[in-house]
């Protein structure tokens, strides 16, 4: 479904890859190898080298708008630009949505200041998926949850791929969350892929 | 009513005092002396070379020179505008839209107060043209400096949350849009609080030496309110000018934002 050929930015690649429907394909390697470079690539947030086709359409040929809506990344740290939460949904989030992901809907109503960075992210991944994209670009989005709070992103992510046939790459250092989750792995390495 | 001039002697005792000064200064060793003195000493010549340069401009009386003039003016103020950035906008964009967006209202204004209001014959009449484009360039340079340098900082700072918009999806212009208005507001706030103020707290300069020169006070008083006006729209309409441009500069055709146009601070 998603398809990249040859895509290379300042950092990395070039990297070639191919996501099916519902694949959630997980990505490691050290820090500042490119990982989230390639993902701000593939969300065209950069500019960048090759070709990245969503359905068999070029990145260049869709609106960046609509493109990202399609291909949508969340970075480690989400951006907020209201003061409250709930100012950043256009739908408020129903409270089986926030509890899946263990959280109340009182949270919307909260300063984003206040939130911790775990809440943050979850928020930040609720916010995305409002858009009902296609792929999921997700960099470390489980990196400050409790383990338990773990286990509910991963569900919720996993269902999401089975209900919406989309796609996921989830970025993830952790060994133990990669066996849970991956349909595959890739390591990237400095200037490449495996 | 005329003027009493000035001589030499005159002036030697203004500059005694700033002498006093920098002598109390430094017997505080409080190290601003030498720069208190060199700024005098620049201040003085360049105000004698403009002064020579008018007195020429005035006795040539050709709309070549005049416009000429209004040129050169723009170009330092151009430059002046780049100065203050802490991250302007790289290369000769950055300086375009500068010079563009202060180009645009103050000779517009000026030859609008010339012909229209004013109704100098012939418009180019040195001894209205040059003071009033003067003192709308002036202004207009300090609000556009002060938009661009609040847009260019704001986008850096804001980063974030500027590209959590793009990221949903949001186009550029909603995507800048609390930052454009932001910088408008810092462009502008102090011409409005100048306005507010005006006869107040200050007499403003253009009044008080027309008042020395001998015009009476309420003649004087319609003339700064004039150009008190043409100040503050001059300064807007460029200011809202640099940041349309400055805006558009910081994002690329894909909408993305272009922190790379940028210099480094």
């Amino acid at each position: 479904m998603l398809h990249v050929r040859h895509l290379s930015g300042p950092h990395f690649g070039p990297i070639d890859l191919r996501l099916a429907p519902r694949e959630l394909l997980c990505l490691y390697g050290p820090s500042g190898v490119g990982k989230s470079q390639l993902m701000r690539a593939l969300a065209d947030l950069d500019p960048h080298e090759g070709e990245v086709l969503l359905a068999d359409v070029p990145q260049q040929a869709v609106r960046p708008t609509e493109w990202r809506r399609q291909v949508a990344y969340l970075p480690a740290e989400s951006g907020w630009w209201a003061p409250r939460a709930g100012q950043h949904f256009a739908m408020p989030p129903s409270p089986e949505a926030l509890a899946a992901l263990g959280l109340t809907p009182d949270i919307l109503e909260r300063e984003v200041e206040g939130l911790s960075t775990g809440e943050r992210q979850r928020l930040g991944l609720l916010r995305m998926l409002e858009q009902r994209p296609r792929v999921l670009l997700l960099d470390e989005p489980s990196a400050n949850l409790d383990p338990e709070s773990t286990l509910l992103m991963e569900a919720c992510i996993r269902r999401y791929l089975d209900e919406t046939q989309a796609a996921a790459i989830w970025v993830s250092h952790d060994p133990a969350q990669r066996g849970r989750i991956a349909d595959r792995s890739i390591e990237l390495k400095a200037r490449g892929v495996a | 009513m005329n003027l009493i001039e000035l001589t030499a002697s005159d002036l030697g005792l203004a500059a005694g005092l700033v002498l006093l000064l920098g002598i109390l200064i430094s017997l505080n060793g409080l190290g601003l002396t030498r720069s208190l003195y060199v700024s005098t000493v620049r201040m003085t010549v360049q105000l004698l070379l403009v002064g020579l340069v008018l007195e020429a401009l005035f006795s040539a009386d050709h709309p070549f020179w005049v416009g000429g003039m209004g040129v050169v003016m723009l170009l330092l103020a151009g430059w002046e505008v780049m100065a203050r950035q802490q991250r302007r906008i790289r290369g000769g964009a950055g300086y375009l839209i500068g010079v563009a967006a202060m180009a645009l209202p103050a000779f517009t204004l000026t030859l609008m107060a010339l012909v229209v209001i004013i109704k100098v014959h012939p418009w180019y009449t040195p001894q209205y043209a040059i003071p009033l484009l003067g003192m709308i360039l002036g202004n207009t340079m300090t609000g556009i400096g002060l938009g661009l340098n609040s847009l260019t900082r704001g986008a850096a700072a804001g980063r974030q949350a500027i590209e959590a918009q793009l990221l949903l999806g949001f186009d550029a212009r909603r995507a800048s849009r609390s930052l454009r208005r932001d910088s408008l507001h810092t462009a502008l706030v102090p011409t409005i609080n100048m306005l507010a103020v005006a006869g107040i707290v200050s007499l403003p300069g253009m009044m008080t030496g027309q008042i020395l020169s001998g015009t009476p006070p309420l003649e004087a008083v319609k003339y700064q309110i004039m150009i008190l006006m043409l100040i503050a729209s001059a300064t807007g309409m460029g200011a809202m000018l640099a940041i349309e441009l400055g805006a558009r500069r910081l994002f690329d055709e894909r909408q993305r934002l272009r922190l790379d146009r940028l210099a480094q601070s």
